[in-house]
């Protein structure tokens, strides 16, 4: 039986944030001298700089220190993995708005009203865009990966029935409450950065090999994130680079917090995809063969792209067995900002390719979409081979789906819908319903990313500092791994003090990503515990002559034979002891295996698993559109703190919605970001929450040895809002004639539904 | 430079600032009074909502200048003493109304002023519209609407809905 796992707890920092005492990067305290940073942004796109002249720059009052390209002593880089991401431009700008220099000032005011002086000549350069003239052009990044199984155009040819379509998926901005923040302070022992990041230790590397300077004289810490859903994994980087370098040349502190505006623009977003999809399959719906295309906008560096289109990839089956396939992902670069990881990091979108075939597939034969659905899925014996290779082993989908399909009425209410539609006459209002799945492979897809460290010390008190290389950015991790740590010491939870993340307490982590903060930071948790109580448990027994193990539980240390002390008394006689009391913990995940040369292996420990059913209401005057109810349920295995898994699974579905419904980014010709701030861009508020929203938590311990038997939570549950956008292209479908499903892109906004209803219309006729 | 003179939760305050300094950076960063969050910097997403004289107000929305002579409270100055929160307080924590917590203190503010105007007679859809103007990117709302909700009923049971701020 276990005491602190398993069970609610608030989050650590609930008390600080409801009284506005838990501070966020640009609430530190900072030396009086300090400096604020402010780039220059480039007022073009793609172009060769002429010459840049910030003379102006220099003169404006306040300003102490003024950097170009030229100025960096180590790499002009930011990119994390290809290094293709200058810092500051040179020679030519790659996008519009991207960094030219950056400005120290007394205050943030003169940094940014000097940043806007300069004058640049440059020469326009052809620019590619979109998705579609990066494809056009043969613009990519790398090469295609490619995965086939089988011969899937006899597949095709053979099969009863074919279709194809076209869909475009949206980008999206991550609009983090709390906007990229840094700050760089400057000592004889190095250098201490305090960033608002999901990565210390790249922000570490990268600060290092821009100044020339070792790790070891970078520090990086973070308390927490305002919010990061991906955006602060590679993102925060350049702040902190820039931060770093003016500290180190000013020898004072440097605060650099970006405008929102310069935010939008500046900081990459979730790939915009093309999906081309063909499909083949029998009349009763059962899929015979896939060939599917999956272009996305990368924008003009590496950054994650890889590894984004790569999970595309592994997600573009989402929870179905293609017999027969060939899938290509196209990896186009463009000159726009780089795009970055955005929670679900390329899987939603390799689903929405799934979900839109097999939507497909049920109008062409008048099913119910959700029993073709069923009839696809994955099983455990002959279809269970992913197109990757990987055998699929913890499948519960065949029982959660048709639980959730009973839980929430499902079946009765599609009827009645579509009664309601066939006669709604003059009415503008159609409803609409779906049910979609998630199977959501948790493990960083680069093998060597899943690897964790925890540091625990224990006080001569009895009292307990935990420290691990995860961060907080809101999602709960810190209550999650201190639940661990209280567990294994069998002590309360209020008795470990959680602590913040730091560079030189524990080293070479991995960004909090992947899902995998929990599982990764966890494991590493426990095994320093484990380490410690190991050793407390020898010492005792040998100290008091006990046969036997020790237990930990509830504050107190105890034989099996009712004996029990203080776990601090046992604590001070082990110091007394001469033992020590720090214990460091290290986890790799086990079994996973990729080979990105071949596309074959396992790539995951395990699946997360998740189904939603969404009823929605579109009014086809306006196409107005809201969520009325929403059912979910998910696997979030053995929950170690179902409240922040409902908040979790909750926020991801708002986010997701948002995502596919309403927030949308509009490029202009040569690649600006024109909508880049909250007044152009909308993501979801209170309003547009559904009416109705159901979560409940499948009962299903992971078939894997995970901590405490729990599964992953923070990127899945985005991916049922896939559901809202099936449901609104269920609606438009009542225009639509007899076995057609409209091609409904992403997000359904207001106006696409409009478009789709007409091109409905004209289908019809 | 123009010398301004108010009350901030409970304490008066001068000080000599540029006639442009937006209340919240006067609240932020002559006051120190951090709690007040810069989410958006154009009054769209209610992170840094304030009470100027017992009503919510966007304080990037106003200038410091614009509050002379005004009583303003903050989110470091909502609880009626320093181990007693307020009941919008204790009900955003009870009810895990948050989850990275920077869009907080702007929602307590907000929900604190919603009360005292609908003198705690509120449904959840009156609590969500009444919202829109406090974006939060992460709970999808579900809790911090069960917070006001409870909230609002304690208070009405108390009578405490006459003011916003204690």
């Amino acid at each position: 039986m276990t005491h602190v796992v398993h069970r609610p707890h608030p989050h650590d920092s609930g008390p600080l944030h409801v009284t506005g005492t838990a501070p966020y990067v640009d609430d530190l305290p900072t030396p009086a001298n300090a400096l604020h940073a402010c780039f220059g942004l480039a007022p073009v796109g793609h172009a060769t700089i002429d010459t840049l002249d910030l003379s102006a720059v220099w003169a404006a009052p306040g300003v102490v220190d003024v950097v170009t390209a030229a100025d960096i002593p180590g790499e002009n880089n930011a990119g994390p993995v290809i290094h293709d991401e200058p810092l500051l431009a040179d020679g030519t700008i790659l996008f519009p708005g991207q960094a030219l220099f950056c400005v120290f000032a007394e205050t943030r005011l003169a940094a940014r009203k000097a940043a806007r002086l300069f004058t640049l000549e440059s020469t326009e350069l052809p620019a590619l865009t979109t998705v579609d003239e990066a494809v056009e052009a043969h613009s990519f990044l790398h090469g295609p990966l490619v995965f086939e199984r089988g011969d899937v155009s006899k597949a095709i040819e053979d099969a009863d029935y074919s279709s194809s379509s076209r869909l475009y998926i949206g980008g999206q901005e991550h609009f983090y409450l709390e906007g990229q923040g840094s700050l760089a302070l400057p000592s004889a022992d190095g250098l201490h950065i305090i960033s608002s990041t999901q990565h210390p230790s790249e922000i570490q590397d990268l600060v290092a090999e821009a100044l020339n300077i070792s790790a070891a004289e970078v520090t990086v810490e973070v308390r927490r994130m305002g919010g990061a859903f991906g955006g602060k994994e590679t993102q925060a980087a350049p702040l902190s680079i820039i931060a770093a370098l003016g500290a180190n040349r000013t020898g004072r502190a440097v605060r650099f917090r970006l405008d929102r505006d310069d935010d939008f623009v500046l900081t990459g977003k979730r790939h915009d995809f093309r999906a081309d999809i063909r499909v083949g399959f029998d009349a009763s719906g059962l899929i015979k063969g896939v060939d599917g295309i999956l272009a996305s906008r990368c924008g003009y560096g590496h950054d994650l792209s890889r590894a984004i289109n790569d999970r595309a990839m592994f997600h573009a089956d989402n929870a179905y067995f293609y017999p027969a396939l060939e899938l290509t992902s196209l990896r186009a670069k463009t000159h726009t900002v780089s795009n970055t990881a955005f929670r679900g990091f390329g899987g939603p979108q390799g689903m929405m390719l799934a979900e839109r075939l097999v939507d497909k597939v049920a109008a062409a034969v008048h099913r119910d979409p959700l029993d073709v659905r069923l009839a696809n899925l994955y099983n455990e014996t002959d279809r269970s081979v992913t197109p990757y290779g990987m055998t699929i082993e913890d499948n519960v989908l065949p029982q959660l789906m048709p639980q959730l399909a009973e839980t929430s009425d499902y079946r009765a209410r599609r009827a009645a819908i579509i009664d309601a539609n066939a006669s709604a006459g003059r009415s503008p209002v159609r409803r609409g319903i779906a049910l979609t799945p998630v199977r959501f492979g948790i493990s960083f897809t680069t093998s060597f990313l899943n690897q964790a460290g925890a540091l625990i010390n224990i006080y001569k008190d009895g009292s307990i500092l935990l420290n691990h290389g995860g961060t907080e950015m809101g999602q709960g991790l810190f209550v999650k791994v201190a639940q661990v740590a209280a567990e294994v010491l069998g002590v309360g939870l209020d008795d470990v003090k959680i602590s913040s993340t730091r560079t030189d307490k524990v080293p070479n982590t991995s960004a909090t990503a992947a899902s995998s903060g929990s599982d990764l930071n966890g494991w590493a948790a426990k095994l320093a515990a484990l380490e410690l109580r190991n050793r407390l448990t020898a010492f005792w027994c040998a100290e008091q002559g006990i046969d036997g193990g020790l237990t930990f539980a509830q504050g107190r240390v105890s034989t099996e034979d009712g004996q029990s002390w203080p776990f601090a008394e046992v604590v001070r006689a082990a110091y007394m002891g001469r033992v020590s009391l720090s214990a460091t913990g290290y986890y790799r995940t086990p079994k996973i295996d990729w080979d990105a040369k071949t596309g074959q292996g396992r790539p995951f420990l395990y699946f997360a698993y998740g189904a939603a059913v969404s009823e929605v209401e579109i009014d086809t005057l306006t196409g107005a559109n809201r969520v009325i109810r929403a059912d979910i349920l998910h696997d979030v295995g053995r929950s170690l703190n179902p409240d922040i898994d409902h908040g979790q699974i909750e926020g991801g579905f708002v986010q997701g919605m948002g995502w596919l419904t309403m927030e949308e980014l509009v490029y202009s010709a040569r690649g600006d970001v024109l909508t880049h701030a909250p007044s152009t861009y909308k993501i979801p508020c209170a309003s547009d929450r559904p009416d109705v929203l159901n979560i409940d938590l499948f009962d299903n311990a992971n078939a894997e040895d995970t901590i405490f038997k729990s599964k992953a939570v923070g990127e899945p549950p985005l991916m049922l809002a896939i559901s809202v956008h099936s449901a609104l292209a269920h609606a438009v479908s009542s225009f639509s004639p007899r076995g057609r499903w409209p091609d409904l892109d992403a997000p359904a906004t207001a106006e696409e539904i409009l478009r789709t209803i007409a091109t409905e219309r004209t289908q019809a006729l | 430079m123009t010398q301004i003179s108010m009350t901030v939760n409970g304490k008066a305050v001068s000080a000599d600032v540029e006639d442009r300094t937006l209340l919240v950076s006067f609240i932020r960063e002559h006051l120190g009074l951090t709690g007040t969050h810069v989410g958006c910097e154009t009054s769209q997403c209610g992170a840094c909502t304030v009470h100027v004289d017992g009503q919510a107000m966007k304080s990037c929305s106003m200038l410091a200048v614009m509050a002379q002579g005004a009583e303003i409270t903050t989110i470091e100055g909502l609880a009626p003493s320093a181990d007693t929160l307020h009941p919008v307080q204790e009900a955003f924590r009870e009810h895990h109304g948050l989850q990275c917590g920077f869009c907080t203190p702007g929602m307590i503010m907000s929900a604190a002023d919603m009360i005292r105007r609908y003198e705690g007679k509120l449904d959840e859809k009156t609590i969500r519209e009444q919202l829109e103007g406090n974006l939060c990117r992460c709970t999808g709302y579900h809790n911090i609407v069960k917070a006001i909700e409870a909230a609002a009923e304690t208070m009405a049971q108390s009578g405490e809905t006459q003011t916003a701020s204690a």
